[in-house]
């Protein structure tokens, strides 16, 4: 292999600083003209709720699948650890918390992410590889506004309700295991758990974490299948570029947001 | 600014790179108004390029696109938007699209960019596909279509709009005898009878000559001649004549350029 020489591999490090940072700008542009303005399409509503039923519908089995086996490994977890301190009936508490704060938002962005959003990547590719983007441009219709828009709405309106179905679906599946199958009074079950949740604390703070995520996750996958290389292998390049970086963002902004809301600064 | 309307286009010292590749380096084209302009070169010659040029899809570095009186460049995106509904674009691919059936796929542009009510706009479309003769197709699907029937197809959605202007990619390419008959003879007559301005980008040099009635030549980054396909066939200019009588080698080389041939399969050995 070609050694570098130390200034060569400088020079590297910026060209490709710089272009992060021309992707950056790309990014933030695309965004701009996308949501900002005008829609230009007369049938906005209609490509919305069939982007809707894409983006959010069809990732609802996956959503609850996981959200229910997550509450129940939660609560067995839960039980072997508190039933030694007798606080069993406490698992409840400990479910909902950790759902709400934590796994329902980060969870959910994650399996949207490795759904929804390789999917996005993966369509708005295709399409540009098939020259269907540009056929648009020259029909006169905006791109940005006419495919891209409804997507970014779409995954902005659905990850949140995702996240809370997520969160109530563990919760029930916590319970069941809890109750149904370790034994625990039910009555405190329930009772601890709506004496330790707040609304304001742990509710509403998962759901600012879902929002931020869905906006981050959605943007990422229509950009990267917007700017992808329109071959089969920039596509494929594209969409595993979405779920890596979706990921590591929301892994990211979570620990971000935690501290924000949760630590004593 | 272009004020002879004998010309539906005009590129003025166009450049454009690529890179470090330069594509384009001060070309002049004139699209006369009306008739079937053929512009062809050698495959990776940047004709593709040159369309996307036309149709602003694409900025140039240098130069000016003028296209009916506007300077394309100069325009801002929302005009361009608007700029385009005069153009209509067979892509080589016919870029239908994929979730929407042949009908809704005709029906696109008019939907979007008029209020016609239901029955007009379905009047349309099937005008438009009997023009292409796949009024019998309405219903499917484009992946149930063959690769002549998507252009075809293409080509009805292109011209639902009524454009001032059709531009074709390459659109002869893997078509068999019978769909490139048919192609050929629907340019021409689309051409004819709605009274517009064709542009024809092929390398497929006896269909193009037998419908344009003037061909631009283009290739190292610039035009390399221009006239109708007769005075082309007849040109002296070493560049043309080997482009029109499809000569392997010449100006333009069969070879990569590469080290010497001797010195590189000794090299090899040591």
């Amino acid at each position: 292999m070609k050694r570098r020489s130390l200034l060569e591999r400088v020079r590297l490090l910026g060209v490709s600083g710089l272009a992060v940072l021309q992707a950056m700008g790309r990014a933030v542009l695309f965004l701009g003209h996308a949501l900002i303005g005008r829609s230009g399409t007369r049938n906005g509503f209609a490509l919305l709720v069939k982007q809707l039923y894409g983006v959010g519908v069809l990732s609802l089995p996956i959503i609850i699948v996981a959200g229910v086996f997550i509450g129940m490994v939660l609560a067995l977890q839960g039980y072997s650890i508190l039933v030694d301190y007798g606080s069993a009936q406490a698992v409840g508490q400990m479910v909902a918390l950790t759902l709400l704060r934590e796994l329902g938002p980060v969870v959910t962005g994650l399996l949207f992410a490795g759904r929804a959003g390789s999917a996005l990547t993966a369509e708005i590719g295709n399409m540009k590889s098939t020259e269907q983007i540009s056929s648009l441009e020259m029909i006169g219709v905006d791109p940005l506004k006419y495919i891209i828009a409804p997507r970014l709405w779409a995954g902005f309106i659905s990850m949140p309700l995702l996240a809370a179905i997520f969160s109530v679906v563990g919760i029930w599946g916590g319970a069941m295991v809890a109750i149904d199958w370790l034994g625990v009074y039910e009555g405190s079950f329930w009772a601890n758990m709506q004496n330790s949740v707040s609304f304001y604390d742990d509710v509403l703070n998962g759901v600012i974490k879902s929002v931020v995520f869905a906006f981050v996750v959605t943007w990422i996958a229509v950009f990267q299948g917007y700017d992808c290389e329109p071959t089969s292998e920039g596509i494929s390049r594209a969409t595993t570029r979405t779920v890596v970086y979706a990921s590591l963002a929301v892994l990211g902004l979570d620990f971000i947001l935690t501290a924000l809301m949760f630590g004593d600064f | 600014m272009s004020v002879d309307n004998a010309y539906a286009v005009e590129l003025k010292g166009l450049t454009f790179r690529r890179g470090a590749r330069t594509i384009f380096d001060k070309v002049d084209i004139r699209i006369p108004r009306g008739k079937v302009t053929g512009i062809m070169g050698p495959s990776g010659c940047g004709k593709t390029t040159l369309l996307r040029l036309i149709a602003a899809q694409l900025r140039p570095h240098a130069g000016e696109v003028w296209v009916n009186q506007c300077n394309l460049p100069q325009l801002s995106r929302s005009e361009l938007f608007h700029m385009r509904k005069q153009f209509g674009v067979l892509f080589q691919s016919g870029a239908l699209f994929t979730d929407l059936n042949v009908f809704e796929n005709v029906a696109f542009p008019l939907r979007v960019h008029t209020h016609l009510p239901e029955e007009m706009i379905r009047d349309i479309v099937l005008m438009k596909l009997q023009a292409v003769g796949l009024r019998g197709a309405v219903e499917l699907m484009p992946d149930e279509l063959s690769g002549g029937m998507k252009r075809r197809v293409a080509l009805a959605r292109a011209i639902a709009l009524d454009p001032q202007i059709l531009m074709y990619d390459e659109p002869f390419v893997g078509q068999d005898p019978i769909a490139m008959g048919v192609l050929v003879r629907l340019i021409r007559l689309l051409n004819d009878a709605l009274g517009i301005t064709s542009i024809v980008v092929s390398h497929d040099l006896a269909e193009t000559a037998s419908i344009a009635d003037y061909i631009y030549v283009v290739g190292d980054a610039r035009v390399l001649g221009h006239g109708t396909p007769a005075e082309l066939m007849v040109s002296e200019d070493p560049q043309i004549r080997q482009f029109m009588q499809g000569i392997p080698d010449g100006p333009v080389p069969f070879h990569f350029p590469a080290v010497d041939y001797r010195s590189d399969l000794l090299g090899g050995a040591q």
